[in-house]
């Protein structure tokens, strides 16, 4: 029978099926952090259980981490106790870990990918909902709660029912200044916050294929913004071609069968979705949020919605009650609206090709001055990298703080923040109230736009410079 | 964990859309790193407001919640539901709930019933009209019942078999040890390892 990439996938991994009962998965690599995984440490100790495949598990340092004096004790007790608790329990247990001045930190979804560890057909987890990133490879990855990260730990399997599936068709070619956040934007106010509830995303079509890897990543990122546990895109050269010679890709004859293998994987010509959905990429253009979730955007061309274009009583309350947090009123044109902060960064826009977008704009600009703008790499070795490319001087040159790696103020745990009131264009994921701390107000943009806002103090795309 | 089989006890109105995790609690709180203690963050912005439905006095001592759609989009924190059980909640009612919080609740022992947009709003009518009406809901018959209302809800059979039975999931799957084993010697020798 013709199978979709998710189900192929999903059926190589079945380690025991049950009627009435959900398969049981294995699990080929499982991220851990330092947020979502005490409790899951505490709860093997208690049980007198070990990890069973610490050599299929990686922790990485990023949700607390500070971006500026990374080796200095971390000031929060709080944030420095949970890292703390962390390289404890890694240690404990016998998990590799990545901390704070190890080349190897970053973001746990820079990191992974990065590092080869992130190939096609594997199943990936991680106490994380921003999982979904590594299904760019063409692998199975979605988040889970502290449970099942102890789960995942004590039997390197998952009990889960199969999902449905959604082809996202995008063909076309993408016009000038629109990036891969302009599609997963344009996506998820598509199909709204609760679309892709249930689903797998696999994300097709020419302006898919065109994409690199990174642009891939950011779309799939962002599938669970849109309900979606997982996102995929079958594998091709362009991710053979990324992954070869990475430190924990295949070699030699290994590298032989598993380009065979993955090249299995992409979803048969007659396979059947349970959904379909298609855009034109050629109708696309830069995307902004206007509201208080990811659903809530629109071209940057628009203005802000009124609580009458409502459909139904429901969405009115929404549009109502994100108006009044966001300090917006309708029918504003969305360029007029002025921002305090610029954030540039996080497991959806903190690659090397982000940080090159965000320089080609800054090249010879400089940041409003009534804008502070943060620039956060997403790993150790994309900040080297971009550094190596002179990225940094250009951005620092434009007036922009250039930082160290993690996931900053996408979530602010952290110390980079918002103020009560203040106003974002943020390239991370969330524009959730008080997201980027409480009372601050973000507006998701693509890194293009991030830095075109930067310059001018309100949200523009390069094209306005 | 505690077996759940019916519930009794009174509800609270909850008339928004897309409760994101972050709302239910902030990402402030989860810097602990104990599994109890998260009452204080459960709405912690929301909560400062003392018109918000939880500070009201006639909703003291609730024990179910009832909201709008898309309930517990976002991030994956466990915490979210560990909260929403240290203030009292037993249930959580909604028309829609975000997969990987509905997932994680069942894991806790938190039943996330889901019922028709319409008999949402039947009951949030009952319970602004008399906050003091019990509520009882019926995982046996999978029903929700308050005073002449009842409406049935869907739950996911072999998460109402574990919460019947609180049932431990890392248990059951152990049993599965010589399984997992084998599987692993079936495994291509190109996967790679952290180590």
């Amino acid at each position: 029978m013709a199978k979709t990439l998710a189900e192929k996938v999903w059926e190589a991994h079945v380690v025991r099926r049950a009627a009435g009962e959900p398969d049981l998965l294995y699990i080929d690599l499982h991220l851990v952090h330092e947020v979502t995984s005490p409790q899951a440490f505490d709860g093997l100790r208690a049980a007198g259980r070990g990890v069973r495949r610490p050599d299929l598990t990686l922790a990485t340092e990023d949700h607390n981490v500070p971006t500026i004096d990374i080796l200095a004790p971390i000031a929060d007790p709080i944030s420095r106790a949970q890292v703390e608790a962390l390289r404890v329990n890694c240690a404990e247990f016998g998990v590799p870990i990545y901390s704070l001045g190890n080349i190897e930190q970053g973001i746990v979804h820079v990191v992974g990918p990065q590092l080869g560890l992130t190939q096609p057909g594997m199943t990936v987890v991680c106490g994380d909902s921003h999982t979904s990133t590594h299904g760019a490879f063409g692998a199975l990855a979605f988040g889970i709660g502290t449970s099942e990260v102890e789960h995942v730990l004590a039997t390197q399997t998952l009990p889960l029912k199969p999902f449905k599936t959604m082809a996202i068709t995008v063909d076309g070619e993408l016009p000038v200044g629109v990036s891969a956040k302009d599609i997963t934007l344009a996506v998820i106010a598509r199909i709204g916050t609760g679309g892709g509830q249930g689903y797998v995303l696999e994300y097709r079509g020419s302006a898919i294929r065109a994409l690199s890897m990174e642009g891939r990543m950011t779309v799939c990122n962002m599938s669970i913004e849109a309900g979606a546990r997982a996102g995929m895109i079958a594998p091709d050269a362009t991710t053979f071609e990324y992954l070869k010679g990475r430190d924990h890709a295949p070699t030699g004859a290994d590298w032989e069968a598993a380009v065979a293998y993955w090249s299995t994987l992409p979803s048969d010509q007659d396979a059947a979705f349970d959904a379909e959905v298609f855009i034109d990429a050629s109708t696309l253009s830069p995307f902004v949020t206007w509201g208080t979730n990811p659903g809530q955007g629109l071209p940057l061309s628009g203005s802000v919605p009124s609580p009458e274009d409502a459909k139904d009583e429901v969405d009115r309350v929404a549009i109502e009650r994100a108006l009044e947090y966001m300090g917006l009123t309708a029918g504003m044109p969305l360029r007029d609206i002025t921002v305090d902060t610029v954030f540039v960064g996080s497991c959806t826009n903190g690659r090397i090709e982000d940080l090159r977008a965000v320089a080609e704009v800054l090249q010879g600009r400089t940041v409003d001055p009534r804008v502070r703008m943060l620039v956060v790499p997403g790993s150790v070795r994309v900040k080297h990298q971009a550094e190596a490319e002179g990225l940094d001087v250009i951005i620092r040159a434009a007036g922009a703080e250039w930082r160290e790696a993690g996931c900053s103020m996408c979530l602010a745990m952290n110390p980079d923040k918002l103020a009560p009131g203040e106003r974002s264009a943020s390239t991370s994921n969330r524009n959730f109230e008080g997201r980027q701390g409480p009372g601050g107000r973000t507006h998701l943009v693509s890194p293009a736009v991030a830095a075109a806002t930067a310059i001018t103090g309100h949200l523009a795309a390069p094209a306005d410079l | 964990m505690d077996a759940f089989i019916t519930h009794t006890g009174t509800a609270a109105p909850l008339r928004r859309s897309n409760v994101d995790t972050d709302q239910i609690i902030p990402a402030e709180y989860l810097k602990r790193i104990t599994r109890h203690g998260f009452e204080d963050g459960l709405f912690a912005a929301w909560r400062k407001d003392p018109d918000f439905v939880l500070n009201r006095p006639e909703y003291q001592g609730v024990t179910i919640l009832v909201a709008g759609p898309d309930f517990g989009t976002g991030s994956s924190r466990e915490h979210a539901v560990w909260a929403l059980q240290d203030y009292g909640f037993m249930v959580v009612l909604s028309s829609r709930f975000a997969d990987i919080f509905r997932g994680n609740s069942g894991k806790g022992g938190l039943l996330t019933a889901m019922l028709e947009q319409s008999d949402i709003e039947r009951l949030w009518e009952a319970i602004e009209a008399d906050p003091a009406l019990p509520v009882t809901v019926d995982l046996d018959r999978r029903e929700v019942r308050a005073g002449d209302l009842t409406a049935t809800f869907e739950v996911d059979d072999y998460v109402r078999w574990r919460l019947m039975e609180g049932l431990d999931d890392i248990g059951i799957t152990l049993q599965q040890a010589e399984a997992i084993t084998e599987f692993e010697g079936r495994r291509p020798s190109f996967l790679p390892t952290t180590a």
